[in-house]
């Protein structure tokens, strides 16, 4: 497991990190959401036993990253953001290589266990300078999947891969985040969202929020929306479902679909439902409108995170 | 040690596919060819006007340092810097090894590669010894050249690869280590010629006063041994250093 407390990481006068404390524990899947810059590869580094934080301490299955920073590196896999590859090897060479430098018994079998996860095993005796960028990240996760970790730590594990690759890769990691710890780092917040038990979000250093994703939907919500479809002209809706008790606010959208919102505590839906249809209108469509990642990313990495917590009508 | 050696093996692989190498292989056993070839005419031209002495190995090997001050830096330029360019060092920084493991395996790998080259050179004084010289020659004089040679090798690689571990751009890497193997060589020695006292430190100091007049003229000292070791010692140190450094930055 991996448990982070107070991480800070100065550069020279500027600060990448601060004060940084969290938990991932076995089994569970932690998404490492923020914008580019936010610290998220300088706070894996640190994990990685990489480089050491400025303050604070990290421990990876009950080692500390600085005082027991070889055992630490024995225990995680690591695929960083630039995937570390020597083009002039070829990919079980390099694998080989990875293998007789973590000491591991029948390096060979485990070699090709790792082939095998990430589907390269007919590209064994290719030279990694001729592969693709997609075949390169696959050859860098079977690195890091090589030694059978307690901890994997991705960055960006996805990126550059097609469509197809994605979807296997993405499999692969929530096969492994079943017995392992796993802690990655991802700008597609589908993924995020598909893909993590947990989700950290963090902005200029600083954890702005961490909780599944389904709770920081309904955290950030505050309200509920809905959304309202009718067959042809939807004027007059606005007025009229405006004065229905416990609706806050009524938008009428672009594409003539009615957006409103009602406080949690009142399901007023059944009301407008009935309101329209007695108004005459043909209903088609009643349905819950959820705040996706991607919203709740942007309204908590907003530049100064004075709104953080707060969704606005 | 099992790292240090899977590293060394790497790199020492890594020069049979690297064009530099082989440029710096060519060249050094080329010039040694054509030097051997001069130096067997001009002994054969003394020979016939009478008085000559037979070629021996310091002769042989008189140009093998100056070679060594530009091969050594095309061989450790990219051993470390090159490893930050492409983004493998944060790999081998978060393998379970030891900074100095890296650069020791580093180190070796290059020296293993130089001593291929430097066991190819013995087929010079093997021609002399078997079918020019007669009786033979001084194979004393020969191994004391060569250990020197082998040592010189060694504390010129160990400077390339601690420069290499501090600079980022590999051709910086190549100037730098050039210019510290011009002044450890040439330079550093020079003000022990010029001061009226005190200068013996200089000369010392120097990496070519060692080889000269100790190991070319077939007379081994266990000071100037333990010079060049304590040379190489001291720069896997500073190789090391820079590389934890780094990681402090």
């Amino acid at each position: 497991m991996i448990r982070a407390k107070g991480l800070t990481k100065d550069y020279n006068t500027r600060r990448a990190i601060e004060n940084l404390t969290f938990e991932a524990r076995q089994g569970e899947v932690v998404g490492f959401l923020g914008p580019n810059g936010a610290g998220k590869t300088t706070t894996m580094r640190i994990l990685t036993g990489y480089m050491p934080p400025t303050y604070g301490s990290a421990e990876i299955a009950g080692f500390d990253v600085v005082e027991e920073s070889l055992e630490v590196r024995r225990r995680v896999g690591y695929l960083p953001e630039t995937v570390p590859l020597y083009t002039d090897m070829t990919v079980f060479d390099y694998l080989m290589f990875m293998a007789e430098l973590r000491h591991l018994p029948n390096a060979e079998d485990m070699v090709d266990d790792a082939l095998e996860m990430v589907h390269l095993t007919d590209r064994a005796n290719g030279y990694i300078g001729n592969l693709s960028k997609g075949m390169r990240q696959r050859v860098g996760l079977a690195q890091a999947l090589l030694h059978q970790p307690e901890v994997l730590i991705l960055d960006e594990p996805t990126i550059g891969l097609d469509p197809a690759q994605v979807v296997e890769v993405r499999n692969l990691i929530r096969e492994v985040g079943k017995e392992r710890t796993v802690l990655l780092s991802t700008h597609i917040l589908s993924e995020a969202q598909q893909l993590c038990d947990r989700v950290l979000i963090i902005n200029k250093g600083r954890i702005v929020a961490e909780d599944t994703p389904e709770n920081l939907q309904a955290r950030l919500m505050g309200a509920e929306r809905s959304l309202l479809r009718v067959k042809g002209d939807s004027d007059g809706l606005v007025p009229l479902i405006s004065q229905i008790k416990g609706v806050q606010a009524v938008v009428s959208r672009p594409d003539g679909a009615i957006e409103f919102q009602y406080t949690s505590d009142l399901d007023v839906r059944s009301e407008v439902a009935r309101a329209t249809v007695n108004a005459g209108y043909d209903l088609l469509e009643l349905a819950p409108i959820h705040l996706s990642l991607e919203e709740i990313f942007l309204e908590l990495t907003r530049e100064e995170t004075g709104k953080k917590g707060t969704r606005h009508a | 040690m099992r790292n240090i050696w899977i590293i060394a093996r790497r790199e020492y692989r890594h020069y049979f596919i690297s064009p530099i190498a082989y440029i710096v292989a060519l060249l050094i056993l080329l010039v040694m060819g054509i030097y051997f070839l001069l130096v067997l005419y001009q002994s054969s031209l003394m020979a016939f006007y009478g008085g000559a002495t037979p070629p021996d190995t310091s002769d042989l090997l008189g140009l093998m340092p100056f070679m060594l001050l530009f091969a050594a830096p095309a061989l450790t330029m990219r051993l470390l810097a090159d490893e930050h360019r492409t983004g493998t060092l944060e790999l081998l920084l978060t393998a379970p090894i030891r900074d100095a493991e890296l650069i020791i395996g580093k180190w070796l790998g290059a020296f293993l590669f130089m001593l291929t080259i430097i066991a190819i050179t013995l087929i010079f004084p093997i021609i002399l010894h078997f079918w020019l010289v007669d009786p033979g020659i001084d194979q004393q004089l020969m191994l004391s050249n060569y250990l020197g040679i082998i040592l010189v090798t060694g504390v010129f690689l160990s400077i390339g690869t601690a420069i290499s571990a501090i600079f980022k751009n590999q051709f910086a890497a190549l100037f730098a280590t050039l210019v510290a193997l011009f002044f450890m060589w040439y330079l550093i020695g020079w003000p022990a010629y010029v001061m009226q006292g005190g200068g013996e430190i200089f000369r010392y100091l120097s990496l070519s006063d060692h080889y000269f007049n100790g190991f070319a003229t077939g007379s081994v000292d266990i000071a100037d041994i333990v010079y060049y070791i304590s040379l190489i010692i001291l720069n896997i140190f500073i190789g090391t250093t820079a590389i934890e450094m780094r990681r402090w930055q």
